[in-house]
């Protein structure tokens, strides 16, 4: 037992890319491996569900335009939590963030503003970025001058936005002609993002979220912003040494990974809703985080994660209806592919000895 | 102003206060051991969720109450362990980690509740636990603890316990050296990974206590979220507590005195906020205690640093 | 022939590639000191490190007392009766000197501690060596020569018959390392066996009956020590002969000119008064036993601390507390922790190169990194520093420490700066790599850099420096160019004769 416990983990002078590559795959085969006993356990024919999940997800003109209008704001939240984390600043918050985004285009596109389409339409997307971003100052601050853990904060104050929102639904910001639960007014018909396909509900954010990872690849990779912070994300400490200004680092990675939680939030009201809910995120902001460690925090690896999980959360809901399988397995799925992916991810940076 | 003074000073308050706080005290004690040992558990929001759903699952298919808290605890327990193995057998990020942990046992916990009832309308109920009436002769807190139910009770005769076991048993001293100087725990012939994954799955434990309080004694029936960021403030007061078991029953207790007071000032006659403001003060009430306390806060020096034996 | 109480048959020890201990034998008998001699690198630490059972040898046998001691558990070890100081003392710094001790020696499920009863222990046991503490002190309070007398106190609470200490001397002065020696003849007179690890001829010399040279993992030769000389265990040491490094005089004539000078310096807690000047074409010698402020000064001369009060001026220039402000002012600065300070891991080599200069125009345009002109400048670098790689685009935590060092000691140098700053640039490298860096750091000189540098290594000092200062307490002493060993010793424990261990 005792030598169980001992295991020694040797660092692998290089990282194959062939194992890093597959490793998110590997993380995802383990994964419906174990989910499968709970398809069992729901008494349904195991084949037959998982079969049923991959094509209500992808298995139609109709179930991938699906998938990719769920993976939309999925992209963005990833991308969210990739940057951030790769500075190794915990954004947990990026739930909060996204409904104080869709809040922030809410307020500028369904107001009765006399700006012309176009000055209004950059200005609507914003103003969400804008207030996903503002959720992240006290953290960031928090965490640089004073030291306080980011996670905790970012976590709680996913409570206090979407409390905000709910106050604003309940007021200012209320569709008065609605009946039944609180919605908001909604975004005038000539912001709203455009449709890309016909007979389907994907619209332009896609195209935006696509843009923007690869343009945060390019960052990552070519600009000295990028440098910076992969070089504080990497260690903080020599960073500092050399020279490099961390804390402004950190601020300005805090601030881009809320503005891009916030702009998922623009996306899900002037593209798939055109107006604010409060169910309206079945928990995007923190599948982010499980999107981005399946992607290995890289920004083109978080559009093929995103689309995953988007494919699960359609199949389930279709699955469920067929055969039965409560629509929480694609949760479960998601939950345990994070887990999964960390033990891939260690594997391949690792060669695993016993002493 | 004497609107507020008079509701503190009623019983009906006070009652209220150790039944909001006996959840919080469960859970911070659980995540104290854990990082006293030198573990940041951030499964502790899911394993709540978990540890309420199966004690209720338990008493719901016939068990009795204290077997059903048994139940919850032993889920916490494995939950737990499960977090351990990954932590500190594989070292794998601490963050990361807690929070898988905490999405599994809840979408699990969520999944196990629709199987087990899948036409539903209404949350089936049990017969919860029932007010002690142990106290009923001690005048001034007497009423108080009396109206509080058996779990109250062993959150409040844990407290002492765990300071006890911490400061003056052997492996309480293991638990806090090897969340110093996992190294000295190493030279002195103790097993740093038994030490902390003990710690972990004990603590573990006592969250899912915490959980099974709010199905078992608060209320009667296991809602979705039910927790709500109750595992997060525990996080915040552990901090806030300085890692020492009687400030984190002082934490618990005013965090509980102010959600109370939020409660009452809502319902109250003269409220003009609307009801959202009153909810967020619990939540802001954490980010700034973390925020004054962070800056002087004697972290266990080994708070998240794996420890890796022979490594070179 | 006394007993034998310990024998090691045959001990090889492998990471990875490296071999840090080939099929090595020895035995101790009862009562002696055994020296265990070994420049930095040769495997003196994994052995005893095997012994105690905190790494599991490949191949090889241990017996103590004639019998077979179960590998890899310390647990095991101090059962058998070996106790261990730690050259990193294993102490949990928040808790008591009592719970230190006490940690491990009870049964783990016992419901209660015994402390009133480990307290009088302790106290006796105490008094019989002469090694006073105070039970209830918090070791973060406590001195580093008191800390190092908790860590002997715990190996001998528990009974230990067999005691290693661990490069005991690196941390103390010479007048402590006086008081230790003395600790050791009380400990031997009580029976105990020693073996003492040490990179220090003379210390080896006075202190041990036998001598064992480990070099590059095998051991070369076991010497009795009333037999042998300095001269004999350096070569056997280091493989051959030793020469001094040659040092060109220092230019003569002139007025010095003032390169760096501080004033009143005062940062962090640790360090409350420092001035001293620094003259081109000098090395500015920085002596002290570690923990008396010399961490707060070289963060304060890099830019990384704040200073309380007093300037760091670079010619006539004040400059503010940034590290940025520093590189600017042309001054290398090399931490003293390569690895997590010096160096980014998991960056590429090539981008560690240019981790201080990024922002200027030569290596980034309108916030592009120009790659190309940044890879030239690694390949230069390490061309010119004799930097060992898998080339330029490999991450800088693949390299070994010495190439580490290398590649920071380039960054630093190759821009020709007036100022240097070396914080022990030196320690923990083998012989090629000291004499490679000390190279580098004389030719700056010759070409009129003024350098300071942070040592603990006195021989390091006397070889190189020009001037010497002592740090003390927070104190920075006169600087002087004529120390002799016995005075240095003396400054760097506060000036006065140190009382010899009281009895408890």
């Amino acid at each position: 037992m005792r030598n169980l416990l001992n295991l020694r983990l040797e660092a692998r002078p290089r990282v194959p890319l062939a194992m890093a590559l597959a490793s998110p795959f590997v993380a995802v085969a383990f994964t419906l491996l174990v989910c499968a006993g709970l398809v069992v356990w729901a008494g349904a024919p195991v084949t037959r569900a998982y079969a049923l999940l991959f094509e209500s997800a992808f298995g139609s003109r109709f179930a991938i335009g699906e998938t990719l209008t769920r993976a939309t704001p999925l992209i963005l939240t990833g991308l969210s939590c990739a940057v951030a984390f790769r500075a190794h600043f915990y954004n947990i918050g990026a739930e909060g963030q996204l409904y104080l985004g869709a809040l922030g285009a809410v307020a500028v596109g369904g107001s009765a503003i006399a700006l012309p389409a176009p000055i209004l339409f950059p200005l609507m997307i914003a103003a969400g970025m804008a207030a996903g971003a503002l959720l992240l100052v006290v953290p960031a601050l928090a965490k640089t001058r004073l030291g306080v853990d980011e996670v905790v904060t970012t976590l709680l104050l996913n409570f206090v936005a979407l409390l905000f929102v709910s106050m604003m639904l309940d007021g200012p910001m209320k569709d008065t002609t609605a009946m039944g639960w609180p919605q908001s007014v909604p975004i005038r018909p000539e912001l709203e993002f455009g449709k890309l396909l016909e007979r389907s509900r994907v619209h332009v954010g896609l195209i935006i979220a696509v843009a923007l990872a690869l343009a945060l690849w390019v960052v990552n990779a070519r600009t000295t912003l990028g440098y910076e912070m992969r070089a504080v994300g990497a260690n903080a400490r020599a960073a500092r040494f050399a020279g490099i200004p961390v804390d402004t680092v950190m601020l300005k990675t805090a601030l881009l990974s809320g503005a891009l939680a916030g702009l998922a939030g623009v996306g899900e009201v002037a593209g798939r809703a055109g107006y604010l809910t409060l169910d309206m995120s079945p928990g995007y902001g923190y599948s982010g985080i499980v999107i981005a460690m399946l992607a290995g925090l890289n920004p083109l690896g978080v559009v093929l994660a995103a689309v995953f999980v988007a494919g699960l959360i359609v199949g389930a809901d279709s699955m469920s209806r067929a055969v039965g399988v409560p629509t929480y397995l694609a949760d479960v799925i998601v939950a345990v592919s994070l887990l999964s992916m960390l033990f891939a991810a260690m594997l391949a940076r690792y060669r695993v000895r016993w002493s | 102003m004497t609107e507020m003074l008079d509701i503190v000073a009623s019983v009906p308050f006070w009652i209220a206060v150790l039944r909001i706080a006996t959840p919080l005290i469960f859970g911070t004690l659980g995540v104290l051991l854990c990082e006293r040992a030198g573990v940041l558990n951030l499964g502790i929001e899911g394993i709540m969720v978990a540890g309420a759903f199966a004690g209720w699952l338990a008493v719901y298919q016939g068990a009795g109450l204290w077997t059903g808290v048994l139940v919850a605890a032993a889920v916490g327990a494995l939950f737990g362990l499960l977090h351990g193995a990954l932590t500190v057998v594989l070292a794998l990020s601490q963050h990361v980690t807690g929070l898988g942990i905490t999405l599994f046992a809840t979408s699990l916990s969520y999944y196990a509740y629709r199987v087990s009832f899948p036409k539903i309308t209404s949350p089936p109920t049990v017969n919860p636990f029932g007010g002690t009436h142990l106290f009923d002769g001690v005048p001034a807190i007497g009423p108080v603890l009396s109206a509080q139910t058996p779990l109250t009770l062993l959150a409040l005769a844990i407290v002492p316990l765990l300071a006890y076991v911490l400061y003056r048993t052997p492996v309480g001293l293991a638990v806090r050296m090897v969340g110093e100087n996992p190294a000295a725990a190493e030279g002195q012939g103790l097993s740093v990974s038994g030490v902390r994954i003990g710690a972990i799955v004990a603590g573990s434990a006592l969250m899912g206590v915490g959980g099974a309080f709010l199905t078992l004694s608060a209320f009667n029936a296991f809602y979705f979220n039910m927790i709500n960021g109750r595992g997060w403030i525990c996080v915040a007061l552990v901090v806030f507590a300085s890692w020492r078991p009687g400030k984190a029953l002082l934490g618990a207790i005013l965090f509980a005195a102010f959600d109370a007071l939020q409660l009452r000032l809502q319902q109250s006659a003269g409220a003009t906020l609307p009801y959202q403001v009153y909810l967020m003060i619990p939540y802001l009430l954490s980010i700034l205690a973390l925020a004054l306390v962070a800056r002087k806060a004697a972290y266990p020096r080994a708070l998240m640093k794996p420890y890796r034996k022979g490594e070179r | 022939m006394p007993p034998l109480v310990l024998r090691l048959s045959g001990i090889t020890k492998r990471f990875g590639a490296l071999v840090a201990n080939d099929a090595i034998s020895l035995d101790l008998a009862s009562g002696e000191v055994l020296a265990l001699l070994g420049e930095n690198g040769a495997g003196k630490s994994t052995l005893v490190n095997i012994l105690f059972g905190h790494y599991v040898a490949d191949a090889g046998a241990i017996e103590v007392f004639g019998k077979l001691l179960p590998p890899g558990d310390p647990a095991s070890a101090l059962a058998a009766g070996i106790g261990m100081v730690h050259q990193h003392f294993t102490l949990g710094d928040n808790l008591s000197v009592l719970d230190n001790v006490l940690l491990g020696t009870e049964k783990l499920w016992q419901p209660f501690s015994r402390r009133r009863e480990a307290r009088a222990r302790l106290a006796q046991i105490s008094r019989q060596f002469g090694l006073a503490v105070d039970a209830n002190a918090r070791v973060a309070d406590l001195s580093v020569g008191e800390r190092q007398r908790v860590e002997i106190l715990k190996a001998l609470y528990r009974g230990a018959r067999i005691l290693i200490l661990d490069e005991p001397t690196a941390v103390l002065t010479p007048q402590e390392s006086e008081a230790l020696f003395a600790t050791l003849k009380t400990l031997m007179a009580d029976g105990l066996s020693i073996i003492f690890i040490s990179h220090k001829l003379d210390e080896v010399l006075a202190v041990s009956q036998r001598i064992a040279v480990l070099r590059q993992g095998k051991l070369v030769a076991i010497r009795d020590s009333a037999a042998t000389s300095k001269a004999e265990l350096a070569e056997l040491m280091v493989g051959r002969r030793v020469d001094a490094p040659v040092r060109t005089t220092i230019y003569s004539g002139t007025a010095p000119e003032v390169l760096l000078s501080v004033r009143d310096l005062a940062a962090g807690g640790k360090l409350t008064r420092a001035t001293f000047e620094v003259w081109r074409g000098e090395i500015f010698g920085i002596a002290g036993v570690s923990g008396n402020g010399q961490a707060q000064l070289a963060d304060a001369l890099c830019g990384l601390l704040p200073p309380t009060q007093g300037e760091i001026r670079v010619g006539l220039q004040r400059i503010p507390a940034d590290p940025h402000a520093f590189v600017h002012a042309r001054v290398g600065r090399v931490p003293e922790d390569r690895g997590s300070v010096g160096i980014i891991g998991d960056l590429a080599i090539w981008e560690n190169a240019i981790s201080e200069r990024y922002r200027e125009p030569g290596f980034a345009r309108g916030g592009w990194l120009k790659r190309e002109a940044a890879k030239a400048q690694a390949q230069r670098i390490v061309e010119r520093f004799d930097v060992r790689s898998a080339g330029v685009d490999a991450p800088a935590k693949s390299m070994s420490g010495g190439n580490i060092q290398k590649l920071i000691l380039g960054r630093a140098l190759v821009n020709h700066p007036q100022i240097i700053i070396a914080n022990q640039p030196t320690w923990g490298l083998d012989v090629g790599a000291v004499s490679y860096i000390h190279g580098e750091l004389l030719a700056a000189r010759a070409r009129g850099a003024a350098i300071v540098l942070i040592s603990e290594d006195l021989d390091e000092l006397f070889a190189i420096a020009d001037r010497i200062a002592v740090m003390f307490h927070g104190v920075l002493s006169e600087a002087r160019d004529d120390w002799t060993v016995t005075q240095i010793g003396l400054s760097m424990a506060g000036g006065a004769q140190p009382a010899h261990a009281q009895l408890a």
